[in-house]
C-alpha cells in the first residue's frame, strides 16, 4: 500500500488471485529494490510461485497492482522478458533435447546467448551437455535451468527455489554466482526454503504466508522482532528470571540457566544477570530459521486455537 | 509368484483412473455393431436384396479393400461382418494399443511407475494389471457384440465367433503394444510402432482379400476373419490368434526382464552439446519436437496410399471384363468406378491425416500440462508466436502428410496401370481434402484457448467424422447429421468436379475457429 519507489525492480501492492474457492494471494505486498538480492520465503502453498507467475505475465491477478521493471507484467510481457531470466520451481525439459541444446535454445529465445559465458557455467556446474534431458537426474535438470538463466546478462533474475536437488558443492557454486550477479548491480528475486542460503545471500527478505506478506525488511531488522537464546552460569542462584520483561521459558539447573529473551529487552536482563554475578555466558543470535519457525509456529498455534473455538460455536463462520 | 504381488490393487487403480475411457470405448464399439446390424436389416429386407448385394460386392475389389473378405455375403450375418468387419477390428486394435501403452510405457516415462514399484509391488505386476484391464475390455466388447447380434436374431454360433474375433484381435494388439513398450523409452514411439503394425495388418489383409487370400493369413485382422463368422465358422484361427497374443506377452516379459526401469532396449545416445542453427526460436523448437512424428505419419500414410493404389489394376480389369457395368456407367454419365475408388481412398487417408493434425495441434496442451510452456513464455516469446509455431506444424504438416498419401497412391497407380498422369492428378486431388482437416484442427484450437481442460475432446469430432465417412450410408444417418462433418462437404475429387466454394468456406471456418482459440489463449491464465 506504500507507493512504489521509482527505482524498485518489483513493486506489488494488494495483489489478489483466487483459483476457484482457494485464495492463493490475499492482499500481497512485495517490494524489491534495484540491485538487491531479495529473499522470498514462505511455507509450501503460501503463494510464492503464484506471485512469480503474476510477475511473468502468465496469470492475471484479480485485484491489486504489480509493476515489474517499470512495466505492466501482463501487458508488456514480451518487452519485459527481454530484461529478465527465470528458473522455474519445477524444472521440466524436453526429453529428446540435450542439456546443451536446451541452454542454447533459451539463450536464443531471450536473444542474449553468450557462448563464452555459457561454456564457463557448464564447466563450473560440471554439467554434461550431451545427455538427453530424459536421462538427467533432478539435480542435473536443475543445473540446466540454472546455467540457462545465469548465462544471461539480464538485469533481473527470478529464481523459484533454484537449488532444490543440488548437492552442497553445487550449492556453493550457485552462491558464488549470485554474489557475482549482485556485484554487477543486477537484481535477484530468490524464492527459497533453504534459510541458510537466504541468510548468506540476501540483502532483504519478505516472508509470506497464506497469500499475505507477514514480514519484510533487512535481516537485521527482522532479528529485532525475535529472541536471543542465552545460556548463563551465575555465582548466585539465578532467581527472578521469569518475572523479567521479555524473558521466555527460563529453565534453571543449579546455578545454570537457559532462556530466550526478546532482543529489544536484552539490556534489562543483562543488568539483572550482572547483579547475580556472571561466571560464563553464551548467547546465540536468532537465525532466520528460528525466526521462520517461531513466526509460523505462533501463527499456526493461533490458528489451531481459532479453529477449535470455531468448532465449539457452530455458525460462527470462517475467520479471516 | 512374488513377481505379481500387488497386481490386484493395481488393477483396481487402473479401473478407477480409466473408468470413463473403459465405458466410452466399450459402449462406442458395442453401439457401432448394434447400429450396423439394425441398418443392415433395414437395407436388405428380402433374400433377393441380399443376393443382389452379395453379387455386387463379391465383384468389387474396391469394396473388398475397405470391408473384408468375401464370405457369407448372402446372409444377414455375413453382411454385418462384411460391412463392419475390418473397420470395427481396426478400432478394437486401436483401443487395445492405446490403453496398453497408456498404462505401461506412459506410466514408466512419467516416473510414476518408479513410485509404484518402490512399494510392495512385483516386477511384472504393473504390466500384468494393464493387460488384465485391457483383456477385460476386449472380453466385454466381444460379449456385448455377440449378445447384441444374437438379440437381432442372427445365428448364435456366428455371433459368438464374430464377437470372439473382436476379443482375440484386441488381445493380439495389447501384446504388440506391450512388446513395443519394452523396445523404446518413449511412449509416443511405442504407440507409433504399434499403430504401424495395425496399419500393416489392415494393408496385408486388404491385399490378401483382393487376391487369393494367402496374404491375409499373415495379418492379425485377416487371421481372425478366417474364423468365417456366419459362413461356416471355425474356431482354430481364433485359437491361433490367442496363441500369438500369448506369445507376444511372453516376449514382452522376457524383454522386460532384460532391461532397467525407465530404459528401453534401444539405449538413448548422447546428443549434440550445442544447439544447431535451426533450434533458435519457437518455430525451430516446434519443428524439432514434431519432425519425428511428422516423418512417421508421412511415411505411414504414403505406404497406405500405395497399398490402396496397388489395387487399381484389379478394378480396371474388372470393369473392362464387364460390359454391363460399362454400359451402366456410360448411361448414368457417372464417374468411373476407378475414380470413385480413388475418392474413397483419399477420403479415408484424409480422415487418418486429421489424426496427425489433431495430435500436432494438441501439442499446445501437452506442452502446457507438462510445465514446459512456462519457461518459454518467460522469454520474449509472445503467446501468439508460440501458438503459431505449433499450429504451423499442424496446418502445414497435415497438408504435407496428405500430399504424401496422394503421392503414394498416385505413384502406385501409375506403376500398375502405366498411367503416369495419375501422379499429379491424385496428388492435386489429395490436397483438396486439407480444409476439412483444418476445420478439426480449428476445433481443437478453440477448445484449447477457451476450455483447455476439455481440449482432448477434439478427438471425439474425429471419431464422429470417421463413423459418418466410413459407415454413413450404411447407418442411414439423417442428412443434416452427415452434413455436419466437414469431410462430407469436400467435393469427391477425382470422381466429382472440383468446386472451390466449399473449400473456401471450410478454410474460412477453420480460420475463424483458430482465431477464437488464439484470442481465448491470449486472455487466459497459463498452467
Amino acid at each position: 500500500m506504500g507507493v512504489a519507489t521509482v527505482d524498485a525492480a518489483i513493486a506489488i501492492s494488494g495483489l489478489v488471485k483466487t483459483f476457484g474457492p482457494t485464495r492463493a494471494l490475499d492482499q500481497l505486498d512485495l517490494e524489491v529494490g534495484t540491485g538487491e538480492v531479495h529473499g522470498f520465503l514462505g511455507p509450501n502453498g503460501a503463494g510464492k510461485t503464484t506471485t512469480i507467475r503474476v510477475l511473468l505475465g502468465l496469470i492475471r491477478p484479480d485485484a491489486g497492482r504489480a509493476v515489474l521493471l517499470g512495466g505492466d507484467p501482463w501487458r508488456d510481457a514480451v518487452a519485459l522478458h527481454r530484461r529478465l531470466a527465470y528458473v522455474p520451481g519445477d524444472v521440466n525439459l524436453w526429453p529428446k533435447l540435450t542439456g546443451g541444446e536446451i541452454i542454447d535454445l533459451f539463450g536464443r529465445l531471450r536473444g542474449d546467448l553468450d557462448r563464452a559465458r555459457r561454456d564457463k557455467l557448464v564447466e563450473r556446474f560440471e554439467l554434461d551437455p550431451t545427455k538427453k534431458a530424459r536421462t538427467y537426474s533432478k539435480g542435473n535438470r536443475q543445473k540446466v535451468a540454472l546455467v540457462a538463466a545465469l548465462a544471461s546478462p539480464a538485469e533481473l533474475l527470478i529464481l523459484d527455489e533454484p537449488t532444490s536437488g543440488l548437492d552442497p558443492l553445487m550449492e556453493a557454486i550457485f552462491r558464488d554466482c549470485i554474489r557475482e550477479v549482485r556485484a554487477e548491480g543486477r537484481t535477484v528475486l530468490l524464492s527459497s526454503h533453504i534459510l541458510a542460503e537466504v541468510e548468506a545471500l540476501c540483502d532483504r527478505v519478505s516472508i509470506i504466508r497464506a497469500g499475505r506478506t507477514v514480514e519484510s525488511g533487512t535481516l537485521a531488522e527482522l532479528r529485532h522482532l525475535t529472541r536471543t537464546n542465552i545460556t548463563v552460569e551465575t555465582v548466585k542462584e539465578p532467581v527472578g528470571l521469569a518475572e523479567l520483561p521479555g524473558v521466555h521459558g527460563p529453565h534453571t539447573d543449579g546455578n545454570r540457566a537457559q532462556f530466550d529473551v526478546d532482543t529489544d529487552q536484552i539490556e534489562g536482563v543483562l543488568r539483572h544477570l550482572t547483579e547475580l554475578g556472571v561466571r560464563s555466558l553464551v548467547s546465540h543470535p536468532p537465525t532466520l530459521e528460528e525466526l521462520f519457525l517461531r513466526h509460523y509456529g505462533d501463527v499456526l498455534a493461533e490458528e489451531r486455537e481459532a479453529a477449535t473455538a470455531a468448532a465449539r460455536s457452530p455458525g460462527a463462520g470462517a475467520g479471516g | 509368484m512374488t513377481d505379481l504381488t500387488g497386481t490386484w490393487a493395481l488393477v483396481r487403480a487402473i479401473l478407477r483412473r480409466d473408468r470413463f475411457r473403459i465405458v466410452l470405448w466399450t459402449a462406442a464399439l458395442a453401439g457401432l455393431v448394434v447400429l450396423t446390424a439394425a441398418s443392415v436389416k433395414g437395407l436388405f429386407p428380402t433374400q433377393a436384396d441380399l443376393d443382389e448385394a452379395a453379387a455386387q460386392e463379391a465383384g468389387s475389389p474396391a469394396s473388398i479393400v475397405f470391408n473384408g473378405p468375401v464370405q457369407g455375403l448372402d446372409t444377414l450375418g455375413g453382411q454385418v461382418a462384411f460391412q463392419l468387419g475390418s473397420f470395427g477390428l481396426v478400432v478394437v486394435g486401436l483401443m487395445s494399443l492405446l490403453m496398453t501403452t497408456r498404462n505401461t510405457r506412459a506410466e514408466e516415462e512419467s516416473g510414476r511407475l518408479e513410485l509404484v514399484r518402490a512399494t510392495v509391488v512385483g516386477r511384472h505386476a504393473p504390466s500384468t494389471a494393464a493387460l488384465l484391464v485391457v483383456g477385460l475390455m476386449n472380453v466385454l466388447v466381444g460379449a456385448v457384440v455377440a449378445l447384441g447380434l444374437i438379440g437381432y436374431d442372427l445365428p448364435t454360433t456366428g455371433s459368438v465367433v464374430f464377437g470372439a474375433s473382436f476379443t482375440v484381435l484386441g488381445l493380439m494388439f495389447a501384446g504388440v503394444a506391450l512388446v513395443a513398450a519394452q523396445i523404446t523409452e518413449n511412449n509416443r514411439v511405442a504407440g507409433g510402432i504399434s499403430g504401424a503394425v495395425l496399419g500393416l495388418a489392415f494393408t496385408l489383409r486388404a491385399a490378401g482379400d483382393v487376391g487369393d487370400g494367402t496374404l491375409s493369413w499373415f495379418s492379425p485382422i485377416g487371421l481372425v476373419q478366417k474364423a468365417r463368422p456366419y459362413a461356416g465358422e471355425r474356431w482354430w484361427p481364433l485359437l491361433l490368434g490367442l496363441a500369438l497374443a500369448g506369445g507376444l506377452v511372453v516376449v514382452a516379459g522376457v524383454l522386460a526382464a532384460h532391461r532397467d526401469i525407465g530404459a528401453g532396449l534401444v539405449p538413448s545416445r548422447p546428443g549434440p552439446p550445442e544447439a544447431d542453427r535451426l533450434l533458435s526460436g519457437p518455430f525451430g523448437l516446434a519443428l524439432r519436437l514434431q519432425r519425428g512424428s511428422l516423418l512417421a505419419w508421412a511415411t505411414g500414410v504414403f505406404l497406405l496410399g500405395a497399398a490402396y493404389g496397388s489395387v487399381a489394376n484389379d478394378i480396371e480389369e474388372y470393369v473392362r471384363d464387364n460390359q454391363q457395368l460399362q454400359d451402366w456407367i456410360a448411361r448414368t454419365g457417372g464417374a468411373s468406378l476407378l475414380d470413385s475408388y480413388y475418392a474413397t481412398t483419399l477420403l479415408t487417408l484424409s480422415l487418418i491425416v486429421a489424426g496427425f493434425g489433431l495430435q500436432a495441434a494438441l501439442r499446445l496442451r501437452g506442452e502446457e500440462t507438462a510445465d514446459r510452456l512456462e519457461p518459454v513464455l518467460a522469454t520474449p516469446v509472445s503467446r501468439w508466436r508460440w501458438m503459431a509455431s505449433h499450429l504451423t506444424m499442424s496446418v502445414a504438416g497435415s497438408m504435407a502428410v496428405l500430399a504424401a498419401g496422394g503421392l503414394g497412391t498416385g505413384l502406385m497407380v501409375a506403376l500398375v496401370t502405366d498411367d503416369i498422369g495419375q501422379v499429379p492428378r491424385l496428388l492435386a486431388a489429395s490436397l483438396a481434402y486439407a480444409p476439412a482437416v483444418w476445420v478439426l484442427v480449428g476445433i481443437a484450437v478453440t477448445l484449447y484457448g477457451l476450455a483447455p481442460r476439455i481440449a482432448l475432446a477434439a478427438w471425439a469430432t474425429l471419431a464422429f467424422c470417421f463413423v459418418v465417412g466410413m459407415l454413413g450410408p450404411l447407418l442411414d444417418l439423417p442428412a443434416w447429421l452427415v452434413d455436419v462433418s466437414p469431410f462430407q462437404r469436400i467435393p469427391e475429387v477425382p470422381a466429382a468436379d472440383l468446386r472451390l466454394a466449399p473449400l473456401v468456406v471450410l478454410t474460412a471456418i477453420a480460420a475463424g475457429l483458430t482465431w477464437a482459440g488464439v484470442a481465448g489463449f491470449r486472455h487466459r491464465d497459463v498452467g
